[in-house]
């Protein structure tokens, strides 16, 4: 007998399809997916379980199925582990492999651990792995990480795109099924707007499985036609299929994930391969239907036992039979409709098995017409088969015992309502007596379920809830109070169906009086079984989350779609407490594994970050720097000439800047007008500093602490006029203390009239530092006396350069007589250029970041964020100096004052010397004592550390315990290779009284 | 994400803000009035309500308004934004209604 079916289904068979698995060849048809194509052809075996590497074939037919993970192949680089073969859409030319075994799918190593498996029970890594210490590296980690996982993830990079988008609707229906559709129609007609989605590349949900019902008059699959049509004509209705609704987020938020192309044979270069939408939804319905439960019996995981569903899905979606000779095990009404269906399309049902001691519905009283065997009361012993099922063994509460060969066993254990999303949306779940599941109960966010995911199992009645819904989520979405429209009834919708009498079984089957015939699989994903499940009641763990982390029941990629409720009554057994005592772990998205491509979309390579460049950059790249990261920053780090190193470079740029000039781009420092009549108020509540006395064209360096005292920020600080501050910040802190300044003054000191201008990037800011600095910019300078005494250190002038405005300070961070540029940032470039052109008459040269943390770091100024880290304080930095004598209060100063604050053990800045030329590692400790064993007492660190040409010798800044009274003292480094000796000394290593500045 | 209705601008996404902690902290007019107790009091100790709590929400994308917001912690409904300066409202009876 053929398993394709001559006229079953919803494929095309005028488009037959090629495709290879494993490297076979095999034929199958548009509108297949993998599995049921494979299932055409015969072959069951799909893949090899994650511990045990046991044989597995398909168990379902949709996104819950745990066994058939396959990899799909297009090139080098498109290689997509751990797909579902029951979601990948067949395609011409389609390649496909099974994973997790060697050296082939029929003969695995791997199975050794299935032989060895009473030492591999739940939890044996936590007792394991320990012994030797050193094999850990050479050996078990390097063991682990071959052995562990499923797929194998692609080494190269990700060539395809990824969209993602926004929306907004009335209403957002999640599932495509008989309820969503119903959902849908209903808040379309009433003019809603509507997107529809739903996981399958096809609308219809259950009704596409189900061959024996009729809807006003029509079958199942030719009512969701007609429904699609009338949807279709509603220009406000979006349906979205291969559509997953992976998560809900706040506020009716939910992210949905849509593939494009990877079922298309020759995806066109102009399509994303998938899109992530971020839907705002006024109002949600929930349609997301059921999955089946299997059963627990032993040596139920053999390939060719599936789901009664999956089974029938098989039949009447793809006319494709699970087998010739059939044995059905059930619990629910359901499966006997797959067995009518497989028996009128001519598969041999040997029997029906069913738990129930009378099983007395429509369905099996149809089944016994059809001379079915009919075997109430019953339960499995157990199965035989290697590649494939060939015999299962029941007993019945007689005691009766029957053994039937077969291909294939359907098993059922009632339905699971799927109540993923509601409780990602934090609705709180009931548990249902009668059902034996659990139920949407009191929603938390804007939403409503419908049809069977809230326990609803006549059809008629689940068209009817969806259509409700869609009816109440249309007029809530529209503000309206009054129901509009009309709400069609259960009586309304015109439909024959069988009746079915719900069942369930939930945890082990009984076992029948004889000793269990091999493992009992809870979750087949996770290789989890009856046993380990059991151990960890034994083992002591009562929480449903031990359990689950314990077991790792749940865990797997299907996350415990067919195995959670399973796990649970085992669990409720054990602990002899009822199942909602027990409850149910959090469910978390995404709902089914979505790809990283889809999350990052276009933030990738050059578009992960915004880049700033500043107005020198291309400059600085036409001379060949190297740039460094500094927040978004690109900055010159240095210049270097033929063919130099960083150090070289280094040393010779900080010889220039000394010798003769340096030129500097500090345009990524922070800017900040602060501007008002109490504007010096504002900087004296805020910075430790002393502003009111500051004159306007007078500069002076800023501290800016938190009120916890510690320093947050530092950076020179000009008055402009009596009401006009320019405040710089460090380059990374730029934007904290603008939020930092506009909190004060917002929500402290409202009443102060003052504001809070941004001006970072209206200002380029050119350094010119260095003996010759005035020769280079006096001739370049029009409207004021750049000469010593009109100009002194830390004053500020107006004039122009080159015959643009300018803002001139006279400042150093270098130790040398300096002065910074500030002109408006379009002509940062020209006026650059022109500077560093009049420059090379003087030696000047051009000089990056890491010159500037050299030169800084002999004149011991620091760094914040480099040398202090959120603890330091101004006593700390040796900077008590910088704060406003007779400030009665700013913010930090209460923290200042605590004892502690003052305590002489501190951490404090000093200087260290190295002995032998040693270059101290930036972040190494010191510590008092030489030649100790972890755990060492430690007395500090390095924060910066660098070689030095003024000096001819490395130099380090530090922050050391009670280090100023330190000063002299020898202390040490430890390394690897031994300890560094180090001297203490000032952090201002040259010219230590100040005089360069004068040039 | 959050939909967080700014006072000024209306209800905007999440991510336009940065959050502010917990609201109606008034910083000291004389912190040199209090003992070390009642500064670490104002500096680090915050309640960690489950439930209604008053906080602070800054619309950095979008007006730069600082304001404050009833967010329920344990549903993350937004129950009320006002204006800084204002006092915390009292909801009373007044709810979200049902959906």
């Amino acid at each position: 007998m053929s398993l394709r079916d001559a006229t079953r289904g919803r494929i095309d068979r005028s488009r037959p399809l090629r495709f290879s698995f494993d490297g076979r060849d095999y034929q199958g048809f548009a509108g297949d997916t993998l599995a049921s194509a494979l299932l055409a052809n015969g072959v069951h075996l799909m893949g090899r379980s994650f511990k045990y590497h046991r044989p597995r074939g398909v168990m379902a037919a949709g996104s819950e199925e745990p066994n058939a993970l396959v990899t799909v192949v297009r090139d080098g680089a498109r290689k997509t582990p751990n797909l579902r073969a029951t979601q990948v859409e067949l395609y011409d030319g389609l390649i496909a492999h099974s994973q997790n075994r060697w050296p082939s799918l029929a003969i695995d190593v791997g199975r050794v651990n299935d032989w060895l498996s009473r030492f591999f029970p739940a939890g044996f890594y936590y007792k394991t792995f320990m012994w030797p210490r050193k094999a850990w590296k050479s050996f078990y980690e390097p063991f682990i990480r071959r052995a562990a996982g499923l797929g194998v993830a692609p080494t190269r990079p990700d060539p395809d795109r990824y969209a993602q988008r926004y929306a907004h609707c009335d209403v957002l229906v999640v599932g495509g099924g008989p309820a969503g559709l119903a959902a849908a129609l209903a808040a379309a007609r009433m003019g809603a707007r509507v997107m529809l989605c739903d996981e399958s590349y096809e609308l219809g949900g259950s009704l596409l499985g189900d061959a024996a019902v009729r809807i006003e008059g029509a079958s199942g699959p030719e009512w969701v036609q007609g429904s699609l049509a009338e949807l279709r004509s509603f220009p406000h209705v979006s349906l979205l299929t291969r559509t997953t609704a992976f998560g809900y987020f706040p506020h009716n938020l939910i992210g949905l994930s849509e593939r494009i192309t990877d079922h298309l044979a020759a995806p066109p270069a102009h399509l994303p391969r998938e899109r992530l939408w971020q839907v705002r939804a006024r109002r949600v319905v929930l349609a997301t239907g059921t999955i089946e439960r299997p059963l627990v019996f032993p040596g139920n995981d053999r390939p060719g036992i599936l789901l009664a569903g999956a089974a029938q899905t098989y039949l009447n979606r793809y006319g494709v039979s699970v087998g010739e000779r059939v044995v059905i095990v059930t619990a629910d009404d359901a499966a006997y409709q797959a067995a009518l269906d497989l028996h009128a399309a001519g598969t041999v049902v040997v029997a029906i098995a069913d738990l129930r001691a009378e099983p007395a519905g429509e369905l099996p009283q149809a089944a016994r017409r059809a001379h079915l065997m009919v075997l109430p009361g019953s339960t499995v012993l157990g199965t035989e088969g290697g590649l494939r099922v060939r015999a299962v063994s029941l007993a019945d509460t007689a005691g009766v015992l029957r053994q039937f060969d077969c291909d294939a066993v359907l098993m059922s254990g009632g339905f699971t309502p799927s109540v993923h999303l509601f409780s990602q949306s934090r609705g709180k779940l009931a548990w249902n007596e009668t059902l034996d599941a659990f139920l949407p109960g009191e929603s938390a966010e804007h939403e409503r379920s419908a049809g069977a995911c809230r326990g609803i199992t006549d059809l008629a009645a689940v068209l009817a809830d969806g259509a409700s819904a869609g009816t109440a989520a249309a007029t809530t979405a529209s503000g309206s109070t009054t129901a509009s429209g009309s709400t069609k009834l259960a009586s309304q919708f015109a439909v024959e169906a069988a009746r079915r009498e719900p069942g369930s079984h939930l945890g082990p089957l009984p076992a029948g009086g004889t000793p269990s015939r091999g493992k009992s699989f809870v979750d087949w994903q996770h290789d989890v079984t009856l046993k380990d499940v059991q151990l960890a009641a034994r083992e002591g763990f009562q929480s449903i989350e031990h359990v689950k982390r314990y077991t790792t029941t749940g865990m797997a990629t299907d996350q415990g779609k067919t195995s959670n409720m399973n796990a649970l009554a085992i669990v409720s057994q054990d602990l002899s407490t009822p199942i909602p005592r027990v409850g149910l772990t959090t469910f978390r998205a995404p709902y089914t594994p979505t790809t990283f491509g889809a999350f990052a979309g276009i933030s990738r390579g050059d578009l992960f970050d915004p880049v700033r460049t500043t107005p020198t950059h291309a400059w600085a790249e036409s001379q060949g720097a190297v740039f460094e990261n500094v927040a978004l920053w690109k900055r010159a780090r240095y210049f270097p000439r033929d063919g130099e190193g960083l150090h070289a470079a280094v040393a010779r740029e900080c010889r220039a800047v000394r010798d003769a000039c340096g030129i500097f781009d500090a345009s990524t420092l922070g800017k900040i007008e602060v501007v008002g009549a109490d504007a010096a108020e504002f900087m004296n509540r805020l910075y430790v500093n002393s502003w009111s006395g500051l004159a306007p064209g007078r500069a002076r360096y800023g501290i800016l602490c938190r009120d916890d005292g510690f320093i947050y920020d530092d950076g020179v600080v000009a008055r402009l006029a009596a009401d006009r501050f320019h405040v710089t910040t460090t380059t990374g802190g730029a934007p904290r203390v603008l939020a930092l300044m506009e909190d004060y003054r917002q929500t402290e000191w409202p009443d102060l009239k003052v504001w809070l201008t941004s001006t970072t990037e209206q200002w380029a800011v050119i350094a010119v530092q260095g003996p010759n600095a005035r020769r280079v910019l006096e001739p370049l300078v029009s409207g004021l006396d750049l000469s010593a005494g009109a100009l002194p250190h830390m004053g500020v002038a107006r004039g122009k350069i080159l015959g643009v405005p300018m803002l001139l300070f006279r400042v150093s961070f270098t130790g040398e007589l300096g002065f910074e540029i500030n002109v408006p940032a379009d002509y940062g470039a020209a006026v650059w250029e022109g500077v560093h052109a009049a420059g090379q008459a003087h030696g000047m040269v051009a000089y990056g970041t890491e010159t500037m943390h050299v030169l800084r770091a002999e004149k011991g100024y620091i760094i914040v964020g480099q040398d202090t880290d959120g603890t330091v304080t101004p006593d700390d930095a040796g900077l008590t100096w910088a704060i406003g004598k007779n400030k009665a209060d700013f913010v930090g100063k209460r923290s200042l004052d605590r004892p502690s604050m003052k305590a002489p053990d501190r951490k404090q800045l000093v200087g260290l010397r190295t002995g032998g030329g040693e270059l101290l590692e930036e972040g190494a400790q010191v510590a008092a004592k030489p030649g100790q064993k972890p755990p060492m007492e430690l007395n500090g660190h390095v924060t910066s550390s660098y070689a030095s040409s003024a000096l001819g010798a490395p130099i380090a800044l530090a922050l050391v315990a009670g280090g100023r009274a330190r000063l002299g003292q020898t202390l040490y480094v430890p390394m690897p290779a031994g300890d560094i000796a180090v001297e203490v000394t000032s952090p201002i290593f040259y010219d230590p009284k100040g005089e360069r500045l004068n040039g | 994400m959050l939909l967080i209705g700014c006072p000024y601008c209306g209800e905007r996404p999440e991510i336009e803000f940065s959050y502010g902690g917990q609201a109606h902290i008034a910083r000291p007019a004389r912190p040199a009035e209090l003992d070390d107790a009642a500064w670490t009091e104002f500096l680090y100790m915050r309640d960690n309500t489950k439930g209604v709590h008053a906080e602070r929400w800054r619309h950095s994308h979008g007006c730069g308004r600082f304001f404050n917001a009833l967010r329920d912690t344990a549903t993350d409904r937004i129950l009320a934004t006002y204006e800084t300066g204002k006092p915390r409202p009292d909801l009373g009876a007044a709810r979200e209604p049902a959906p």
